[in-house]
């Protein structure tokens, strides 16, 4: 790089002119427009997300009420009122039989790559393989659970789309419950060690619970993004009209299903329930993700 | 955990080294268990989805990827299963998120890591976190109701316009509605952003304090930092978050089949509606039967094979970059 310009003024001192006068123009201007497109890049960001929340809150707060929250789902979209009672209990009961399957798994994965495999090959393909699944799309994890499980027992259920879910969890649980897992002191480990506690013990009673704000708060984060997923759901949980509380029985169904079919439809009335079941839905994911980072916060200075 | 004093039962417990050996076995056999259940996953998507997918690759051969037409219900004849305009549609939508939003996320992660005033970091983060946060079929509504009719006049004002010049004109052709590529396009980008700035930022994380602090010792602006410091630093790192966001934008599934118009088309026009190869399967998998639905899941088998191959690539190019950077081996 060729920066240095030669001083054009030298104070008393003797040492070159430091301040920004000496820029010449074209650099400061160069430095300008830089800082300024860096800064329309994040009002950029800004914009889409004010006006989803607005659009999200104006349309989907007219639609808002205890019946919203409480009633059917009409089973025509052109008819009026109704509600997503069948669409929230789906939504909760799905998301949290995935979430009550994939954290433990995840969370034992991790304590493998981090307590047991290490930098080992095999760990490391587990590791990269666990970053691959991220990336694998919701759309394929649907129809691998449609071909391994919906076929097999021969109906869609509600358990179906929890097992969708749940595959889609665990690579994002055990990333973050490994990430946790390194930043347990060394020292904890050996201490507990040396008082003669087997691995599997100082796993489970210390280093576990050392890092369990951490592991919790990603786990929540985890399922704030599979409470969203919606193309699984549609594949492998069919529909309903009327809450299905079983999961194993009957086919079932989830806010996010119903955002969809409701959106492409021309009727007001069923434009109206998809943004009323947005905005449930919103609230759901940011619950989750606000809960995340207040335990994060919450407990990030004690565990120091 | 009896340990604390010596004593002759100590002694005991220490010299009997079997005790408790079970329960170490079983709890590392387990943990392996959990491990290898990723690599259990993803080996029975392949197996299954490419086994269920094999009457279609068998009626239709090569020009399953070749052949542009897709009739699953002739009115004579064979039916038709040619994914060529679906990946064309998948391509084109996710190259127009990347032109978007790659230079967006790179400058937001600058902002975060070289410009923002402290105060402004953590508010910056949180619009990135509930951007990430906002599920995807929301974006989709939002797109299909919102954001399409409100971009029909911008199309049209820019048909009026560029219609007319050579190449570009072809690019901009007669506006419909405003379900197109371009619009899928553009809600793949803000879908897209959170997850490029994340990759990035941390790369950009990564530079030397020291390099940069040369650079700005040796009467550099920020800006010319930035350019002769972090961004040779950060390049692989960039190109490897670009990949995980190309990876991203092919597989969405729900916004783009909202927005996209859902039209089999190979078109240079980007205001013209098409269909993507993820959104077909979810439009059309409900009223498949036989060959149709070994079609639709022959579309995710390609899908699938791409999305792993391009997360494969990206990961080893950040985690290299990374590594590099921290003067460890890669």
């Amino acid at each position: 790089m060729t920066l240095t310009a030669p001083p054009t003024f030298r104070p008393a001192g003797g040492g070159p002119d430091l301040t920004r006068a000496a820029l010449s123009g074209r650099r400061r201007l160069t430095n300008h427009l830089a800082t300024a497109a860096i800064w329309a890049a994040v009002l950029l960001a800004v914009v889409p997300l004010a006006l989803v929340t607005y659009t999200v809150i104006t349309r989907g707060g007219g639609v808002m009420s205890l019946s919203f929250l409480t009633e059917d789902i009409p089973n025509s979209y052109r008819r009026d009122g109704g509600g997503m009672a069948p669409a929230i209990v789906g939504t909760l009961l799905i998301t949290g039989t995935a979430a009550l399957m994939a954290i433990p798994l995840g969370v034992f994965g991790a304590i493998y790559l981090n307590e047991y495999g290490k930098q080992r090959p095999l760990a490391r393909l587990i590791r990269l393989m666990a970053d691959v699944m991220t990336g694998v799309p919701s759309i394929v994890m649907g129809l691998f659970v449609y071909l391994s499980w919906v076929l097999l027992v021969g109906a869609q259920t509600g358990f179906a789309g929890a097992l969708a879910l749940a595959c889609l969890m665990l690579p994002v649980v055990i990333r973050s419950s490994e990430e946790m897992l390194r930043l347990v002191p060394e020292e904890l480990r050996q201490a507990s060690m040396a008082l003669g506690a087997r691995k599997w013990q100082t796993t489970l009673t210390v280093v576990l619970p050392a890092a369990i704000s951490g592991i919790t708060s990603g786990s929540l984060l985890a399922v704030a993004r599979a409470a969203g997923e919606t193309a699984p759901i549609i594949i492998v949980t069919g529909i309903v009209f009327s809450p299905n509380w079983n999961l194993f029985d009957g086919s079932n169904t989830a806010l996010p299903a119903q955002i969809f079919r409701n959106a492409s439809q021309p009727f007001d009335a069923a434009q109206d329930r998809a943004w009323g079941a947005a905005l449930t839905l919103i609230v759901i994911v940011l619950g989750c993700t606000v809960l995340a980072r207040l335990i994060s916060r919450r407990f990030a200075t004690k565990e120091r | 955990m009896t340990l604390t004093n010596p004593s002759p039962a100590a002694e005991v417990a220490v010299r009997r080294r079997g005790h408790g050996a079970l329960g170490d076995r079983v709890f590392s056999w387990w943990t392996l268990g959990t491990g290898l259940l990723v690599l259990a996953i993803l080996g029975l998507i392949l197996v299954t989805t490419v086994r269920e997918a094999w009457p279609a690759f068998d009626a239709m051969g090569p020009r399953f990827v070749t052949e542009r037409v897709w009739d699953p219900n002739p009115a004579t004849g064979d039916a038709i299963f040619g994914a060529l305009s679906f990946a064309y549609g998948t391509a084109v939508s996710s190259l127009i998120a990347l032109l978007f939003a790659v230079p967006v996320s790179v400058g937001i992660a600058l902002f975060l890591t070289e410009l923002a005033p402290r105060r402004l970091r953590g508010p910056a983060v949180t619009v990135i976190d509930l951007l990430a946060a906002v599920p995807s079929v929301v974006f989709g509504l939002w797109g299909i109701l919102v954001v399409a009719p409100a971009l029909v006049p911008v199309y049209q004002w820019t048909h009026d316009v560029f219609g007319g010049v050579p190449l570009l004109g072809r690019l901009v052709g007669p506006v419909g509605s405003g379900r197109t590529f371009m619009t899928a396009g553009l809600i793949l980008a803000i879908m897209i952003t959170p997850i490029i700035t994340s990759i990035t930022r941390e790369v950009f994380g990564t530079v030397p304090r020291a390099d940069k602090d040369a650079a700005l010792a040796l009467g550099a602006t920020r800006w010319e930092m930035i350019r002769g410091a972090v961004l040779p630093h950060s390049f692989g790192g960039i190109v490897g978050a670009v990949m995980l966001g190309l990876g991203r934008a092919m597989g969405e599934t729900i916004a783009v089949a909202l927005v996209i118009g859902g039209a089999t088309n190979i078109t240079a026009n980007l205001f013209a509606p098409g269909n993507s190869m993820a959104a077909v399967i979810v439009q059309q998998f409900g009223e498949s039967t036989g060959t149709f639905t070994a079609a639709l899941i022959g579309l995710g088998v390609v899908l699938f094979a791409m999305t792993v191959l391009i997360n494969v690539f990206a990961r080893v190019v950040v985690r290299r970059a990374e590594a590099r950077m921290k003067g460890g081996v890669a």
